[in-house]
This record gives C-alpha cells, sequence and structure tokens, in this order.
C-alpha cells in the first residue's frame, strides 16, 4: 500500500496521520510534512501511526529529523504504533526523542 | 542567493562527480553527494563498485579519474547517491606478484576499511549466498543518535571493576527472558542485573564486523555447526556487528549499540572493548580477499621475505601496525569509537603484536603504543594490553606502558591459581599478587595490573575447581586445542558429582578465589557467569560454540543464589573501602603515624608471616589510616588465607584501641554466614584468634 502522510494543524496541534508502508524512497514526503508542521509553528506534533504497515529505518529516522527540526520545547507523540515499529523504537535509542502512546489522548497531549 | 561549495564538475554515464577530499577516508556525506576516499600506496588504479542494497549485481561501476588522486588517495564525491539503499566497494589494479607482496586482483570487489557499516551477515547464523560476489558491503552511516548529554564515565581505573562479557552468549539461552536475546538490546534489558551484582563496567568480547561462518564446520561425531563464535577476526575495524544487534536487519545497529552504551552510562557501567589488531579475517594466501589484501597488501601485513605471511597471531596473518599507513588507520579507528560511541576503555587482544617492527622484531619505542598512549581523543580512556602473542613476545611487567598502559595480569591468574589449589612455594609471590604486583609494576602502580584468575580464554570458574584437565573434544580437534596449562584442580573428582563434600569444596574454592581477587590491590576482572557458577563442561575453548555450553544459563541464578550473594557482597565490600584500592603502591611501612604500616604481614601467629616454601598460609593486614595515601580513612581489613587441608587458629593482630573485628566474610560456613553485606557485619566475640577453616578465607573489618 502506498504511503500517505496528512498534516492538518489546530490550536497549535499538528497530527500527521500515516498510512502505508513508510520506505526510504517516501521518507522526503514525511519529511515534508514535517517542515511544513514546524512552518505553522506547531507546539505539540502527534504521529499517527495505527495505520502504517511497514516503517523503514530512513522513516525512524525521520523522528531525529523532527525532534531537531521542531526544537526541544515541542514534545512528539508516536500514537498508536505496531509492536514491532515500538520495539526498534525503543532498541535504538529513539524513544528519547519521542513520547510513545497506544491511543490518542487528548487530556496530555491537548493540554498546552 | 544560496551558495554553491561543491558542484559536480565531471560526468560518468548518468553520475555527476567531482574531486573529493583526501580526508576523512570512507564514505562521508558531503552537501549533495558522498565522498569516496581510500588509499592505496601500491595501486595503479581504482574503481568505485556501487550496489543497490542486497541487489546481486552492481548498480555501477565509476573508474576514479586520474585527475582525483592526491597522493595514494583515491577520491571522488558522486553526487545524487541515495545513501540510505546504496553498498559501496571499491576495485583494485595494481601488480600481482606475491614474492614482492603484491596481490592486487581487479577482479576482486573490496570492503573499505573504514566502512562504518557492513552488511553482508545482518542477521546470526543465517547462511550467506555464497555465490555473492561481494561478501562483506560497505554501507553509509548515519551519526545523528542523540545522546543527550551523555561522555564517556571517566571512572578512575583503581575503582574499576570489569565483567568481561560475550554480547551473544549473554542473553541467547532461552532462560534469559530477554525480548531480543543475543543481542545488544539484550544486555539493554540486564542492566538491573549487572547493577545488583554491582560491576561498574563490562568488557564486550569482539564486536567489531566479523564473519561467523569463518572456518565454520561440522562436528563430525555430534553433527553440530561449529562457528567463529569468539568473533577474534575482524573483517572491518570501524563497523559493530550487524548480528548482534536485533535491528541489525534494519542496518541500525549502530543506533542500537549507541542505545546499550548510553543506558549503560546512565547507570554508571563504563564500556569497554575487546579489540583485536594483531590480524584480519582474510587468513593467509590460501584465506579470502575480503579487503587489505586486496587494497594494499604489502602495506597492511607483515610478509616473509618470500611474501608469505608471518603469522604472529596463531591466525595465519598479522597485521602491519606499525606501518606508518597502518598506524593511523588503528588510531582513527580508536578515535573514532571513543568519540562516535562515547567508549571508556579497549582491551587489546594479543598487544604484543602491536610492539613488533614490520618484519617481527619487537620494538624497544613502539610508535603505535606511544600514539595511543598520548592521543588527545583517547587521553580519559583505558588503554589494556593482552601482553603476549602467539609468536613467543611475552611482555606482562614490561609492556612499553608510557605510563597510560594497563595489562591483563597474567601472573596474577596463575600464582592465583597455584595457591588455590594448595600449591607450595606460592606464598612470596602471593604477596606481590596480592598488592598489585609491584615486583612487575614497581613504578607504574597498581592499577596497571588487571587482577584476573579466569578469563573468555579457558575455563570458568566452577570448571577450574571441577577439572584437572580440559575437555575441548565437542571442538572437533581430538582434544589438542586449548591450553595445557590450567593450575585447575577437580577437588577430588574430574567433572560433575554428587558427592556433598566435594560439591561443598568446590563452592568454597569459586568463593575463595573471588575473595582473593576483590580484597587485592589493583583492578579485578571477572567473566560472565562466574558469579553464578556456569559451566563449560571442562571445556577451556569454547571458541567455537554457538550454543548451551557458551550461553550464560540463567537458572544457575537460583539454583546458585548463595554464590551470586558471595560475589555481590564481595563486590559491595571493595566498592565501600578505599583501602582496597589504592592509586599507588603500598610501602609496607607506617608514613601516616597510625601505628600500623599500610600493610602489615602474619600467619598463624600475628606478625609473623610464614614465607618458607611448605607454607599454604598467609594473612596480611590493611591499615584504614592509610587508604589511598593517607587521604581517607577506612576500617581496618584483615585477610586470612588458609589454603591448607587443614583447620589452623590464627592469632589476630591487635587493633588501635576502641576498634574490635567483625566478620566479614568466613568461606568455610554455610550460607548466609558466609558473607555479611558491608556494614552489617557482626562482632567478633573472640578478638584474639580466629579459627580458620580447611582451604577456606576469612576477611575480618577492624572499625
Amino acid at each position: 500500500m502506498a504511503f500517505s502522510a496528512t498534516l492538518t494543524v489546530d490550536s497549535g496541534i499538528a497530527k500527521i496521520t500515516m498510512s502505508g508502508q513508510l520506505d526510504a524512497s517516501m521518507t522526503p514526503v514525511f519529511q515534508r510534512e514535517i517542515e511544513n508542521a514546524q512552518t505553522q509553528q506547531a507546539k505539540r506534533l502527534v504521529l499517527l501511526m495505527s495505520d502504517l504497515d511497514y516503517i523503514a529505518s530512513a522513516g525512524l529516522r525521520a523522528l531525529v529529523f523532527a525532534k531537531q527540526k521542531m526544537g526541544r520545547a515541542v514534545d512528539i507523540y508516536v500514537v498508536g504504533a505496531q509492536q514491532q515499529v515500538l520495539d526498534t523504537i525503543q532498541m535504538t535509542g529513539f524513544d528519547r526523542s519521542v513520547i510513545t502512546i497506544e491511543t490518542y489522548d487528548a487530556e496530555v497531549i491537548e493540554n498546552i | 542567493m544560496e551558495r554553491i561549495d561543491i558542484h559536480p564538475t565531471h560526468t560518468y554515464g548518468e553520475f555527476k562527480l567531482r574531486a573529493g577530499r583526501p580526508l576523512p577516508f570512507g564514505a562521508t556525506r558531503v552537501e549533495g553527494g558522498i565522498n569516496f576516499s581510500i588509499s592505496s600506496r601500491h595501486a595503479s588504479s581504482c574503481t568505485l563498485v556501487l550496489f543497490k542494497k542486497r541487489q546481486s549485481e552492481p548498480m555501477a561501476e565509476i573508474p576514479f579519474p586520474d585527475e582525483f588522486r592526491i597522493g595514494n588517495v583515491f577520491a571522488m564525491v558522486v553526487f545524487g547517491l541515495g545513501y540510505e539503499n546504496i553498498e559501496y566497494g571499491f576495485r583494485m589494479d595494481g601488480p600481482y606478484n606475491p614474492q614482492e607482496g603484491h596481490r592486487f586482483d581487479p577482479a576482486k570487489i573490496l570492503l573499505d576499511p573504514y566502512a562504518k557499516v557492513i552488511g553482508g551477515r545482518d542477521l546470526w547464523r543465517v547462511q550467506p549466498d555464497w555465490n555473492d560476489i561481494y561478501q562483506h558491503r560497505g554501507r553509509m552511516v548515519f551519526d545523528d543518535f542523540h545522546w543527550e548529554s551523555d561522555r564517556p564515565l571517566e571512572i578512575p581505573i583503581e575503582d574499576m571493576i570489569i565483567y568481561e562479557m560475550h554480547v551473544r552468549g549473554f542473553t541467547r539461552h532461552p532462560s534469559s527472558g530477554v525480548k531480543h536475546p543475543g543481542t545488544f538490546a539484550g544486555i539493554r534489558e540486564k542492566i538491573p542485573y549487572l547493577k545488583e551484582l554491582g560491576i561498574n563496567c563490562i568488557e564486550l568480547m569482539p564486536i567489531f564486523e566479523f564473519d561467523e561462518f569463518e572456518n565454520s564446520r561440522t562436528h563430525p561425531a555430534t553433527g553440530e555447526l561449529l562457528l567463529n563464535y569468539w568473533g577474534y577476526s575482524q573483517v572491518g575495524f570501524f563497523a559493530p556487528k550487524a548480528g548482534y544487534a536485533a535491528t541489525g536487519k534494519f542496518s541500525m545497529q549502530v543506533d542500537e549499540l549507541k542505545a546499550l552504551i548510553q543506558d549503560l552510562h546512565n547507570n554508571g557501567i563504563e564500556v569497554f572493548l575487546d579489540v583485536v589488531f594483531n590480524h584480519t579475517a582474510e587468513g593467509n594466501e590460501n584465506g579470502p580477499t575480503i579487503s587489505f589484501r586486496g587494497i594494499d597488501n604489502q602495506s597492511y601485513y607483515m610478509l616473509t621475505p618470500e611474501g608469505y605471511y608471518y603469522n604472529f597471531s596463531g591466525t595465519g596473518n598479522t597485521l602491519n601496525c606499525n606501518n606508518p599507513m597502518v598506524r593511523n588507520m588503528v588510531l582513527d579507528c580508536l578515535r573514532y569509537w571513543a568519540a562516535e560511541y562515547h567508549i571508556d576503555g579497549f582491551r587489546f587482544d594479543l598487544a604484543s603484536i602491536l610492539g613488533r617492527d614490520p618484519w617481527g622484531a619487537p620494538l624497544s619505542n613502539p610508535p603505535l603504543l606511544e600514539n595511543l598512549a598520548f592521543d588527545p581523543i583517547l587521553a580519559k580512556c583505558k588503554l589494556i594490553a593482552e601482553a603476549w602473542d602467539a609468536g613467543g613476545l611475552y611482555q606482562v611487567g614490561s609492556f612499553p606502558s608510557y605510563g597510560r598502559w594497563a595489562e591483563w595480569n597474567g601472573k596474577y591468574r596463575d600464582t592465583v591459581r597455584k595457591f588455590l589449589k594448595g600449591d607450595m612455594g606460592q606464598v612470596g609471590e602471593m604477596a606481590q599478587r596480592i598488592q598489585g604486583s609491584p615486583d612487575l609494576y614497581w613504578w607504574r602502580g597498581p592499577s596497571a595490573s588487571i587482577n584476573f584468575i579466569t578469563a573468555h580464554d579457558g575455563f570458568t570458574l566452577a570448571d577450574l575447581v571441577s577439572y584437572n584437565q580440559k575437555h575441548n573434544e565437542a571442538n572437533g580437534e581430538n582434544n589438542n586445542d586449548g591450553s595445557n596449562d590450567n593450575d585447575s584442580w577437580n577437588c577430588g573428582w574430574e567433572g560433575p558429582t554428587d558427592d556433598p563434600e566435594i560439591n561443598a569444596l568446590r563452592c568454597r574454592q569459586i568463593k575463595n578465589a573471588v575473595a582473593f581477587l576483590m580484597v587485592s590491590q589493583g583492578v579485578p576482572m571477572i567473566v560472565m557467569g562466574d558469579e553464578i557458577g556456569r559451566t563449560q563442561q571442562g571445556n577451556n575453548n569454547a571458541y567455537c560454540h554457538d550454543n548451551e555450553l557458551s550461553w550464560m544459563d540463567w537458572t544457575l541464578l537460583k539454583s546458585n543464589a548463595d554464590l551470586f550473594r558471595f560475589f555481590k557482597n564481595c563486590i559491595a565490600f571493595r566498592k565501600a573501602h578505599a583501602v582496597l584500592r589504592n592509586r599507588t603502591h603500598l610501602r609496607n611501612q607506617d608514613y601516616v603515624g597510625s601505628g600500623y604500616p599500610d600493610i602489615s604481614w602474619h600467619g598463624v601467629r600475628a606478625w609473623q608471616p610464614d614465607w618458607s616454601g611448605a607454607s599454604r598460609i598467609l594473612a596480611f593486614m590493611l591499615c584504614g589510616a592509610h587508604a589511598n595515601g593517607g587521604q581517607h580513612q577506612d576500617n581496618y581489613i584483615y585477610v586470612a588465607l588458609n589454603m591448607h587441608w587443614e583447620t589452623h587458629l590464627f592469632e589476630l593482630p591487635e587493633l588501635p584501641q576502641r576498634m574490635q573485628w567483625h566478620v566479614f566474610a568466613n568461606t568455610i560456613m554455610p550460607p548466609p554466614e558466609d558473607i555479611w553485606k558491608p556494614g552489617s557485619e557482626p562482632w567478633l566475640e573472640d578478638q584474639q584468634q580466629f579459627l580458620v577453616g580447611s582451604r577456606s578465607a576469612v576477611i575480618l573489618v577492624g572499625k
């Protein structure tokens, strides 16, 4: 399934809904949305990954890119990632750049 | 307007190129492309070979234009390469004249010696495609790991307690209970265990990329697949072993290893690497051409006048470490690991080879060892030599140290083993070993001595007290491999037994050994699993066993819980007492006015040690007022070692007023009275004498 990433920004919260397979060739698409979120001065970045079937290492690296791009003050949430993706995020230490949660929790995320 | 600092000047087919930068060597991302740089003193031409990841045929071969060569370095920028998905290698042309040392073969695709990620063996023990024309493939590395505020811990070396470990063996056993057995991630899950044990450093057996299938074979009798499990044979020096990472399949081994190191550092544990610069995986003239042989054989290897390979390593070839170009590569490599991976120290396998000249003669002032000792990036790294080689050079006590190098003290191991099994004539030398071997390291201090009784190479501690002879039949070499000089004693029966007395004695001997280790000046090292009685069933050279013979069986933690507790408390005791961790040698004098020498020697009568050849008894007292040269006030510590088969009554030296003896450890006592938690030692009723059981050790604290 082709990769897609859709950005919405509302009240300072940027959400990127991701689906399909994020391989190396599609990583620039993902990065572009991260840059767009940054341009709109989002205070939170939420990556909705429950429909993401596969993520290559390049896609994971984009999480580090996201942290660098958004700055330390902006929390990045990875929501609903599949177990294999979560494992990889943890084993490679990328979990230090993002907050992983199972489901979208408006009380936590939107409490700016 | 955006500046354009780097732009293509040449084209080759669809590729845009320009002359590259010679430094740094290897493949480096630059604006818009990748800079490839490789040197060869004797090559006449070089071609860059590019593959799409895991593809069998190259996607492109780009010869380096002559004008892209500076000196002996071929350097080129290729623009527009998707660095995530490419693999690269080189073809080198030049003379093929083995007698002159040249073995160029442009038919071979060669791995970059500076490759930071190496593909081809991404998953441990998964058979590769042997028809692949390029077995070990250079890949690009990413250096975007988020280290936060981490850096090497710089724990003073005298405070270190080293735990030698095989990455896979530590958690591969099904009983480990970790999510990703046998990997860097697996070790990370076991950090709480390491913290509970109390060690503050893990020394990883080789983790540079190697080929576990090198010389692999099937045991003729058992059918067991025998592998290069230990990994003392490097394919490349800059890349971590992909098969040791759960994320190796995603080429993310670099990140997984860094995450482990960062987590260990956060928990106060340093990371040392066992590095093997004495030889490579290419073997002798019959071995595979992977990299060095095809790039510049004459420079990289020590060669006989006839062009064959010197074999000071015992493995077929010897890296020419004091060739200036190779020396620089070693230095670059260690700097890379220290800076990029925050490695805290290095242990050099067969380090004496690093002190030989290109023709094999030992150098009095080896430039490589000096370079490493004074390098600014490595300045705080611990450097530890295995101060011998397979060519007969034995330099324990005389390794060129430049005030920086410590040594695996093989004499400590040998003396302690002999004393432990009750050999005569050991007491005098044992006194030296307990003091940090001032006879060997008198001007370097006790921390030059890495004290160990067991290491990966040889018996485990449980086997040291269970076998008189090695039992290496499972290695398929007719029991001819492995050392015959083990100084081991089986306590009355060869191998496992139901005899409770023998088993009790073995357990006591293990406790005696760790007690010796933890009260000796110098830096103690234990090997993975000794703390829970790990056995290799008498195999003292399990280099080829990727199976339960080598893996740490975590069920032993339950069955040998008392042993673990003993180790844990011994380690805690050492950490609690500065008087055991002096930076400078003891003087056998009172130089602070305490009325006691810093160390005093005793026998069954206080102040009367028995140095005679028949003696198997030694006692000593450390004066707490002399801790760390008198800078700290510590308790007094008295240690009685009775390796005689009879019980002896030891007269105790008198303590200063208002101090009393307390019992920390007495190895003849059944648990839990064999050892106490430091600080909770019970008061000793009889302050004048102590009955020390046969073959046992007693440690008292005066406070």
